[in-house]
């Protein structure tokens, strides 16, 4: 049961649409559905993957966003080096909350900003001189990097520089990859392209290094793709794929290793499970290494069950006992958490507005504490997305891509949902709003989500959110009703 | 002419651009045998490309460059 009928969700389209000039009505119609399960295709009821219209506000971000942010940055043995101008790399430091073990400046180096600070006078004659200074003094002062990544910024890509050379240069020099990444914030509409880029940038720089060299197989290596350890994600995945018999050799990216990527190639099974950010190396690696590629779903019990088997259906029966196990292990916790959280939470109506991946994966964990998705939408999804989306929403569901601020805020007023995930540059609106909302893309300073673990985190902070006192506190107190007891004073009574 | 892969899933070839991000189902594709394998291919979409007919490639995925014929966006 959705929220409102198909001809309501079609009629409250409309209506939003209306304060928009002609043009702007008819671009942004493109961009939002009406749910229908029997499509196959979501071409002809949905465009995505173009640039935003000038004059809404998009919550998307750039291609160095997706670069740096996302797949680059986690990678903790890699230094990675915002060029350009300071701001970009500053204002989004460490803001993903990829986890990782190791010490922060000794040996990793998620967390900290390294870049090159253009002046005037870097964009006037050029930064590549400046570029190569910098990569000797990271060198000398963090020694245990085991590679370096040039994350070039808009400027670096404006004015010319020549950051491949400068690469190739330091890398012969330190005897360390040094890989540049031309992944300018202009390039393409949203993160997304910077996620290709980078992905292309892994396949030229590093995962041909060790080709031919001596590594030791087992038939159960697997590679985790697309977890950044957001809250520690990864690690609850890992524990969950080692205990029913696999061999994680790599995480990709959160709270991986050069090494870890470099080895990847030697793997018998990829495990994908951000599709939107990492697709492309596993297209890679299946025609260049023939190894094959699966996506999976580490989101509330239902998925995680027919994600293990999924799996285990790559490996012989060892491993689909081992599967077996650890579903049967797990189920009679997960039953006490649904247990205690389903009653709480039952009927709830949630509105996801996330990245590229996680309003179809989240809403099995959803359904299993007995809510209900009404609407979702992407940042920055592709077609492809959207047509595994169709089949995890009800029908008569609203999905939205790269819904503008306007447009977000007046779905919610109409559709009510009883709690919204959505990112940080969405909370404040709907906090002051009066909505419960989670953010679902650093999983507000909570996790994992990931995994049987990440279940029971997941399930109690959407009741913590949901059944919060203090959304009963949100009227203002000279719009409330006289409460009872003011009238029954006496002093009052007396006036 | 753009580079294209295609690779097998259950349901039958998929067309993949990695330029343009398309992934899409091949519904028909002209010549498919071991001997000669490509021709005109069609896609879910509508879409249409010409791929040099050839040996059928050893293994899936393959990347081979293809020309558009019609559609596609
Ligand atoms: S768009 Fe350009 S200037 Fe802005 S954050 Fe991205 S890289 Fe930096």
């Amino acid at each position: 049961m959705a929220a409102l009928t198909r001809e309501e969700t079609e009629a409250l389209i409309q209506e939003v649409l209306e304060v928009y000039p002609e043009k702007a009505k008819k671009d942004r119609a493109k961009h939002l559905m009406v749910n229908d399960k029997e499509l196959e295709s979501s071409k002809k009821c949905i465009t995505s993957n173009r640039k935003s219209l000038p004059g809404v506000m998009t919550m998307r971000g750039c291609a160095y966003a997706g670069s740096k942010g996302v797949l680059w940055g986690p990678i903790k043995d890699v230094i990675s080096i915002s060029h350009g101008p300071i701001g970009c790399g500053q204002y989004s430091r460490a803001g993903r909350r990829n986890y990782y073990i190791g010490t922060s400046g000794v040996d990793s180096f998620c967390e900290m900003n390294f870049t090159s600070d253009f002046q005037e006078k870097d964009i006037v004659f050029g930064g590549d001189k400046k570029l190569a200074k910098l990569i000797n003094e990271i060198e000398g002062l963090f020694p245990l990097n085991k590679g370096i990544s040039i994350q070039s910024e808009c400027p670096v890509g404006l004015i010319g520089d020549d950051i491949e050379a400068v690469a190739k240069k330091a890398a012969k020099e330190l005897n360390k990859p040094v890989v540049p990444v031309r992944c300018e914030g202009f390039r393409g509409v949203s993160q997304s392209l910077g996620h290709h880029i980078a992905n292309d940038s892994v396949r030229d720089w590093i995962i041909t290094n060790r080709d031919g060299h001596p590594f030791e197989k087992t038939p159960y290596d697997v590679a985790i793709l697309g977890d950044y350890n957001v809250g520690g994600d990864a690690w609850a995945s890992r524990i969950l794929l080692e205990e029913m018999g696999l061999r994680v050799v790599a995480q990709w990216s959160g709270d991986g290793t050069l090494a870890e990527m470099e080895n990847t190639p030697f793997v018998k099974l990829n495990l994908l499970h951000c599709y939107r950010s990492m697709n492309y190396i596993s297209r890679y690696m299946e025609e260049k290494y023939n190894i094959p590629w699966i996506e999976y779903n580490f989101f509330g019990p239902s998925k995680i069950k027919e994600s293990l088997r999924k799996i285990a259906s790559f490996f012989d029966d060892k491993i689909k006992e081992g599967a077996e196990r650890v579903i049967e292990k797990y189920t009679p916790s997960m039953e006490a958490v649904i247990a205690k959280y389903k009653p709480r939470l039952q009927g709830k109506k949630v509105m996801l507005y996330v990245g590229g991946l996680r309003p179809r994966h989240t809403v099995g964990a959803y359904e299993d504490l007995g809510m209900e998705v009404v609407g979702a939408g992407y940042e920055f999804a592709h077609n492809d997305d959207y047509d595994r989306t169709i089949k995890e929403m009800g029908d008569a569901t609203l999905i939205y891509d790269d819904v503008t601020g306007y447009e977000f805020e007046e779905f919610v007023k109409a559709i009510k949902p009883d709690l919204i995930g959505s990112g940080i540059k969405e909370k404040y609106v709907f906090h002051k709003m009066g909505v419960p909302f989670r953010q679902l893309h650093s999983w507000d300073y909570s996790g994992p989500y990931h995994g049987y673990d990440g279940f029971a985190v997941f399930a109690r902070d959407m009741d913590m959110t949901l059944n919060n006192p203090c959304w009963n506190m949100m009227q203002t107190p000279w719009q409330e009703k006289p409460a009872k007891s003011l009238l029954k004073d006496p002093l009052l009574k007396a006036a | 002419m753009a580079n294209i892969m295609i690779r097998k899933s259950d349901k039958g070839y998929v067309f993949y651009m990695p330029k343009r991000d398309i992934e899409d189902s091949i519904t028909s594709m002209e010549f498919d045998t071991p001997e000669k394998w490509g021709g005109e291919i069609k896609l879910g979409n509508g879409g249409a490309y010409y791929i040099e007919p050839q040996v059928a490639p050893e293994r899936l995925p393959y990347s081979v460059r293809a020309r558009r014929i019609d559609g596609v966006e």
